[in-house]
């Protein structure tokens, strides 16, 4: 394997090949803030907190960087007035949807976030997708999806697969950084009157 | 039909063909395409054939119905040959005149000619209408006159020459040397110079490449590329497989959005014919090259219009960006390179290849070469597609071929590039369209939609419109774009509802930096677009929304009113008999009064009013006047002897 040199945040960090810039920074021990991002499962890009900040050739700009590659010479800043504004206002977005988050919460103070800035809304979800990543790369059950989209966007059990596969399971809950899978799930198991018993050899 | 094994026998096939086809034969051409068929060219086309029947004359007389040839206002349209007599808004009981007209070759039907606004002088040649005059119609060029469901007819207009040129005549290198030199620039959206993105592609290591057209065209009231693929589908598949000998696929894919069904049916078609002839499938004109094709229907997401969505949903999954900080050139389907241009940069192709990049280079500025297809929708005079040379300005565009602003009302903005394009003021008709110069003055040209809007238009209205749009069409996956989008709508809608609050503007600022900043994909990148080029241009009308809750262009229906003015109205029954809402008071000789709260100000009132009394006052940040005393409101008219 060939190493790649790049600068993170002054220092220079040795990447393995096919590392993400969020990979190269961990193994320096250099923190940026992520909240979609789980190390068991293909980087996602969905939260966008993992903003960065990369020179290359004189370009500037700012990637997400649970996903980017890790390249020779590339400077990269994980922090910067624009860096925290960008995360500052996210956060912001995301807290209207689960104030009581407690990762949330903590990237608030980090960066200065008001809980209240925006109308508080129906949903919990955050839209991670970690509970429909797991289910569908680890567990291989798909049992959880999303459904619709845009700002109407949710997740959702497929009661039929929940019902054979869920009740043994549940890893997917304590990956989830609000209250909405379980909300999402009491809903989906209200729906079926009894837990039926699974069978063995009924799993897919 | 059999196959075509050698150029040889591609040239004897074609001569075969023109040796049927005499120019001067008398015939007519109607208008099939889309628009046209929904003004009733269908209906038009049967009454011509039978009429043609009845006479005896259907061997002698031909009727060709082809794709879409522009002039949609008018629609549907019908010329005549060898004469080239354009008839415009034709029905089907004019089949009977037309075809005595161009079979016996008596005068010309003057209520079916252009009129000429103004003098109404009558023009019936094709190419003088002053909406056709101006255009340079090379990519459309053979829209008019060929039938889309016929090969022959693209043989017949030396159709898959280019192709040929290339398959015995050019290396692969060759063709990428050409397109690159022609400087040709994607025509969907991006303005990525098509032919570096082929070399990338050529380049790139894989086990398989691709090559797919993008017709998943979805900006409202844009149609440019459903009318290409509908109205000349061989263009974009000769385009198509030349890009494949260029870049070395054996595959491609066309992702057609379902909501196109006369554009699938006739790529479908074509795609099944070219096979038959040879010129598609394996051993293409017998040169060793092989190349498939497939339809891919999409269901209509304005995201997979995006390359690494429509990619994504070419795989089988749901249609949604994902992180491409590698080219899809390099690693796009199934991780493989892949060629992905839009419809209309395919159709450029064959025209590089046969005319050279030189010609194409003819028409443009410095960074757009050729011409390039517009849809000219909105309030304009004209509105249908454009094909004209970059560079030329938005005011010849808008006035010259588009027939300005109708009504006698004044042009206010023309919106381009699409829901994340921008508006550009009257200040700036000057512009030369280019994908640079539309990018500089805060817009862009991204497919070619070009929605003109006039001083009844509220900006702050138009900006909430198209964030609507984005909110819902965005996908979800992505906080900036999903909840980004989301906030910018509900304070737009507060805005123009009269909720707007100091500060709102610094707001959709910094929620507009955070999406231009962090998406995932264009489509959020883009997103905040139509705000910031209407913060750019009208300031003030936010500023008048937001601090006097006035919306100036009196369009908002929060912040306006409706009254009749008690001085005017001769108690017509006009309005009160229109009023959808009921919301109107009056009678034979008592002057009208309108009832704010049953009022839906839907402004029907205001447009059925006579003019000559002109009584319906709509206003907008002032208190409407007290109602007319009960007693006041008997109009005594003077008898008629006196």
């Amino acid at each position: 394997m060939s190493a790649t040199l790049l600068q993170i945040d002054g220092k220079q960090v040795e990447a393995q090949e096919g590392m993400t810039l969020l990979e190269a920074a961990q193994t320096a021990g250099i923190r940026i803030p992520t909240l979609c991002h789980h190390e068991k499962l293909e980087p996602y890009g969905g939260c966008r907190v993992c903003m960065v900040e990369i020179e290359k050739r004189g370009w500037s700009k700012l990637v997400a960087a649970c996903v980017y590659p890790a390249e020779s010479d590339l400077v990269v800043r994980t922090r910067s007035e624009k860096i925290d504004r960008i995360r500052k206002t996210i956060v912001e977005l995301l807290l209207a949807h689960a104030p009581d988050s407690p990762e949330l919460l903590a990237l608030a103070r980090e960066y200065g976030a008001n809980k209240d800035r925006f109308e508080a809304q129906a949903s919990f979800c955050v839209q991670c997708g970690l509970c429909v990543r797991y289910c569908a790369e680890i567990k291989k059950a798909d049992a959880v999806g999303f459904l619709d989209r845009g700002t109407r966007r949710e997740i959702s059990f497929i009661p039929e697969l929940a019902a054979t596969v869920c009740w043994d399971c549940k890893e997917c809950f304590s990956l989830c950084p609000t209250s909405a899978l379980q909300a999402a799930y009491v809903l989906t198991t209200a729906l079926v009157p009894h837990p039926p018993q699974v069978e063995a050899g009924s799993e897919r | 039909m059999s196959r075509i094994g050698s150029p040889a026998e591609l040239e004897e096939f074609r001569k075969g063909i023109a040796a049927t086809r005499d120019p001067a034969k008398v015939g007519v051409t109607l208008c099939c395409g889309s628009a046209c068929l929904a003004s009733g060219s269908a209906e038009v086309a049967v009454s011509v054939e039978a009429e043609l029947k009845e006479r005896g004359l259907d061997a002698h007389v031909q009727l060709r119905k082809t794709g879409c040839r522009g002039f949609c206002e008018r629609g549907p349209v019908l010329v005549t040959h060898p004469d080239e007599v354009c008839y415009l808004q034709v029905e089907p009981g004019d089949a009977s005149e037309i075809v005595t007209q161009s079979a016996n070759g008596q005068a010309v039907i003057d209520r079916l000619l252009y009129a000429e606004p103004g003098t109404g002088a009558r023009i019936p040649k094709e190419s003088d209408i002053p909406f056709y005059k101006h255009q340079v119609r090379r990519v459309f060029g053979s829209n008019g006159s060929i039938d889309p469901k016929s090969i022959e007819d693209y043989l017949a207009v030396g159709g898959y020459s280019a192709l040929e040129k290339v398959l015995f005549r050019m290396t692969s290198d060759e063709v990428v040397e050409e397109v690159k030199r022609s400087k040709l620039r994607g025509r969907g959206g991006g303005g990525f110079p098509t032919g570096r993105k082929w070399e990338e592609s050529r380049k790139a290591p894989g086990d398989a490449k691709y090559v797919i057209v993008n017709a998943d065209e979805g900006d409202p009231g844009a149609y440019m590329d459903r009318s290409l693929l509908e109205g000349n589908p061989h263009l974009v598949l000769e385009g198509l497989t030349i890009g494949a000998y260029a870049v070395g696929a054996h595959e491609g894919f066309i992702y057609v959005r379902q909501e196109y069904p006369l554009a699938v049916e006739n790529v479908m078609l074509a795609i099944k014919t070219a096979k038959e002839c040879g010129l598609l499938g394996k051993d293409i004109l017998g040169s060793g090259f092989d190349f498939t094709v497939t339809v891919h229907q999409g269901a209509g997401a304005f995201v997979c219009g995006e390359s690494s969505a429509l990619m994504t949903a070419l795989e089988g999954r749901v249609g949604e960006p994902r992180p491409k900080y590698i080219h899809t050139a390099v690693k796009g389907v199934w991780d493989q390179p892949s060629v992905l241009n839009n419809v209309e940069t395919w159709a450029n192709v064959p025209l590089i290849v046969n005319q050279g990049a030189d010609w194409f280079g003819e028409f443009g500025t410095e960074g757009s070469k050729g011409t390039k297809i517009f849809s000219l929708v909105g309030k304009i005079t004209n509105t249908g597609l454009v094909e004209v040379p970059m560079g030329m300005t938005l005011q010849d565009i808008i006035f010259k071929i588009g027939g300005g602003i109708p009504g006698g009302r004044k042009f206010k903005a023309v919106q381009t590039g699409g829901p994340s394009g921008g508006c550009i003021p009257e200040a700036l008709l000057g512009l030369e369209v280019g994908f640079d110069e539309l990018t500089e003055a805060g817009s862009m040209m991204g497919s070619g939609g070009m929605i003109v809007m006039d001083e009844d238009t509220c900006m702050v209205d138009v900006a909430r419109y198209f964030l609507d749009f984005l909110a819902d069409e965005s996908c979800g996956k992505c906080a900036p774009c999903r909840e980004g989008t989301g906030q910018m709508l509900r304070i737009l809608t507060d805005i123009t509802e009269g909720r707007g609050t100091e500060g709102d503007l610094e707001l959709l600022e910094e929620l507009s930096e955070v999406a231009k900043e962090a998406s995932l994909c264009a489509l959020g990148k883009s997103a905040p677009n139509p705000f910031l080029s209407t913060l750019r241009y009208f300031r003030d009308e936010y500023e008048t929304h937001i601090a006097e809750k006035r919306c100036p262009a009196r369009s908002c229906k929060e912040l306006i009113a409706f009254h009749i003015d008690p001085a005017a109205c001769r108690a017509c029954m006009t309005c009160l008999k229109n009023c959808p809402a009921d919301a109107i008071d009056g009678g034979k000789n008592r002057i009208h009064v309108i009832d704010q709260d049953a009022c839906t100000k839907c402004g029907t009132c205001f447009e059925v009013c006579p003019p000559r009394y002109g009584a319906v006052r709509k206003t907008s940040g002032e208190p409407v006047p007290a109602p007319i005393l009960e007693d006041e409101r008997i109009i005594v008219r003077k008898s008629k002897e006196s």
